[in-house]
């Protein structure tokens, strides 16, 4: 008897398709079910910000950051105006460092919480991604009243920040605490209970802490691991070092541990936030800072930790008012690599659970 | 009423039996159209959303809307498909699904229903074959997404018939009959099925979402994975067709399981064809929170538990009833 003939299949996914969170394309060759091959294909989105930071003056490339990873543009601002001042060596007011860490952490929460309703959707349950859009609008409003923006903010600036917090809007953030509080332990009621979810995810998309750390994974897909490494403690920036709050670690390194991180890193941001709001005192929101910023010849590299792993940013300088060259360590982009080694050998159906998991955002990726 | 099973066919007879058969193809539209809206209403208010209310007071034309749009798009046949099969796949699809209805007695004088001895068997048996419509449509479609969408459907619907027609079988035993509208009689005088064939109402639900392929089973269609399944290629009318089907089946399926496990029309005070729509539109409500809450099961743990854990506890279920049923 001859043996059945099969041939391996050349799928395409994306670059539009429901659940690549953007235009990211993925060409799997397929077996039957099983993935034996899986090529990540990017740049769909790429707008080319590197290139073109160097003709802008670095206050004018804070808006660009706003587009690079836009559900946590906060972040990626300060990733920006914190290399600048470690630069310059630059003294920030006390009450802008304050503004900053409440905006950054609040933004975070906003990312994880998008990231928990997507990953739901791309699983096939519909509701927790309108539900989690209640609480973010919370946070959007909150970010609306500070700088004028729901997305993009173009909030920070060298030296502080640009806007003071409003009349009431402390207040309204302390409120915020114990209703998003209230909210993640209904998430974790609704989700992290579930049969079908649990099946889904627990035991997928393995991999180990050396491959991890072999394929420079940052952020909450390394902490899955177990490997303790967060920007925030282990190379304090900011004002971080005064605020008391754990770097949440899992254990087995799968898609289950990533989302459940999700969610406690959400807990602990929002104690970081209390801890700020309680902290804050009257003062500057922009410290002294000249008129044309000229960053001293040489090369900076700053790292921070992002809602997605380590954001980098580094200047080459030649002592100009314009960067010579500006490199973007972008968390997704990086993180992405592993992709290709995690699909191959699963099964069709983990591929969405998979990719998922490893929470990129294209805008991040194609820089 | 026109008994038309018993007399011979006459002219008068033959004129009865073609309006009855239109006049029953028109209500079930009319149902399934309202179910596509009333789906996306209560979904919207699960999901804290308004749900369709631009077309007509409170959205009610929205579904109508859809329909129109639907028939007057162009009828596009992709230039590698296999022309003659994609053009039939969706009729072979569709005219099961609208066959099936013929079987269910929607009140106690059986309006324009076949009152036939088999009935629960041809229900089976007719609505398999909408599977082979499901996979000719992803077969002739000649795409990748449409190929592997139409094969999960196949596995998936002929893995799920056999817990679906061992969990009605417990029914029959009690019953001693196959005919649809003696089961309900036979409730009407003694106790609704589901107390006593609670096990079995409970896999029939389950292998009933199966076989609609819809939340958590919906892997046929899942969206997020193969963007539509087996119809990805159809459009307008043709398109129309397989979402009609859907819709249908979810309202026979419910229908199905009002009439065996639920009483069916049976019940005090109100005409029998309220009581028949009031357990219908409840199974129908259970199905659509269902999709508003579930995640989606994924591929080989769906067949793992048809084969697993279904089907055993279906056949243990069979043989308790029928031990019953000996004594």
């Amino acid at each position: 008897m001859s043996t059945l003939r099969s041939e391996e299949m050349i799928l395409n996914v994306g670059p539009q398709h429901p659940s690549t969170h953007g235009v990211f394309r993925l060409v799997v060759t397929i077996d039957g079910e099983e993935i034996v091959d899986a090529d990540p294909v990017v740049g769909y989105l790429h707008r080319g910000t590197e290139k073109l930071a160097e003709n802008l003056q670095y206050t004018q490339i804070i808006p660009y950051t706003d587009r690079l990873d836009y559900l946590a543009s906060m972040i990626n601002n300060y990733a920006l105006v914190h290399a600048v001042e470690y630069a310059l060596d630059l003294e920030i007011p006390e009450r802008a460092e304050h503004l900053r860490i409440i905006v950054m952490e609040l933004n975070r929460i906003a990312s994880h919480l998008l990231f928990v309703g997507a990953y739901l959707l791309d699983l096939g349950a519909m509701s927790p991604f309108l539900y989690v859009f209640q609480e973010r609008e919370r946070i959007v409003q909150l970010f609306t009243e500070i700088c004028g923006a729901r997305l993009t903010y173009n909030y920070m600036r060298i030296g502080g920040v640009k806007w003071d917090a409003p009349p009431g809007w402390l207040q309204k953030v302390r409120e915020f605490i114990p209703f998003m509080r209230e909210k993640i332990r209904m998430y974790d009621d609704l989700i992290s209970g579930n049969e079908i979810f649990l099946n889904r995810v627990k035991g997928t998309g393995v991999f180990t802490q050396e491959e991890a750390i072999n394929h420079s994974l940052s952020g909450i897909n390394l902490r899955s691991t177990g490997f303790n490494w967060d920007l925030r403690k282990n190379q304090p920036y900011g004002i971080y070092d005064r605020f008391d709050f754990d770097v949440v670690l899992g254990q087995k390194g799968d898609c289950f541990d990533r989302y459940w991180l999700h969610m406690l890193e959400m807990e602990q941001s929002l104690r970081i936030v209390e801890q700020a709001v309680e902290a804050i005192g009257d003062g500057l929101i922009l410290g002294k800072v000249p008129k044309l910023i000229r960053v001293p010849a040489g090369e900076y590299y700053a790292g921070i930790e992002g809602a997605r792993g380590e954001l980098g940013v580094y200047i080459v300088s030649d002592g100009k008012d314009k960067p010579y060259r500006l490199k973007l360590r972008r968390p997704s982009f990086v993180n992405l690599q592993i992709l290709r080694k995690l699909l191959i050998g699963q099964s069709m159906s983990n591929l969405i659970a998979i990719l998922g998991a490893v929470d990129i955002v294209l805008g991040e990726v194609d820089g | 009423m026109l008994n038309w099973q018993s007399s011979p066919l006459t002219g008068i007879g033959f004129l009865g039996m073609v309006i009855g058969g239109v006049l029953i193809l028109g209500l079930i539209l009319g149902i399934v159209t309202y179910l596509i809206y009333f789906e996306r209403k209560i979904i919207g208010w699960m999901q804290l959303r308004i749900g369709p209310n631009r077309v007509g007071p409170f959205g009610l034309m929205q579904s109508i809307a859809d329909v129109l749009k639907l028939l007057i798009k162009e009828d596009i046949v992709p230039e590698n498909a296999d022309r003659s099969l994609f053009l039939l796949a969706p009729i072979i699809a569709f005219v099961p699904s609208f066959m099936v209805l013929a079987l269910i007695p929607f009140t106690a004088t059986h309006v324009f229903t076949s009152n036939t001895q088999v009935g629960l068997l041809l229900y089976l048996a007719l609505s398999s074959i909408t599977i082979l419509g499901i996979v000719l449509g992803g077969w002739a479609s000649n795409n990748k997404y449409s190929l592997l969408g139409g094969m999960r459907s196949a596995a998936q619907m002929v893995s799920y018939e056999i817990p679906l027609g061992m969990s009605v079988i417990g029914v029959v035993l009690l019953t001693g009959s196959l005919n649809l509208n003696t089961i309900v009689v036979a409730q009407s005088r003694h106790i609704w099925y589901i107390i006593p064939q609670i096990v079995g109402f409970i896999i029939f639900m389950i292998a009933g979402l199966a076989e609609l392929n819809r939340t958590p089973f919906d892997l046929p269609e899942a969206e997020s994975e193969l963007v539509a399944g087996y119809f990805t290629e159809y459009s307008g009318f043709r398109f129309a067709f397989f979402m009609l089907t859907e819709y249908v089946y979810v309202f026979a399926l419910c229908a199905l399981a009002t009439t065996l496990f639920l009483g069916g029309w049976s019940g005090p005070f109100l005409p029998s064809w309220i009581w028949f729509a009031i357990k219908t539109s409840a199974c129908i409500f259970f199905i659509f929170w269902v999709r508003a809450t579930m995640p989606r099961i994924r591929g080989d743990q769906l067949m793992g538990f048809a084969w697993k854990v279904l089907i055993p506890v279906a056949l243990a279920n069979l043989i308790v009833t029928a031990g019953v049923a000996l004594l």
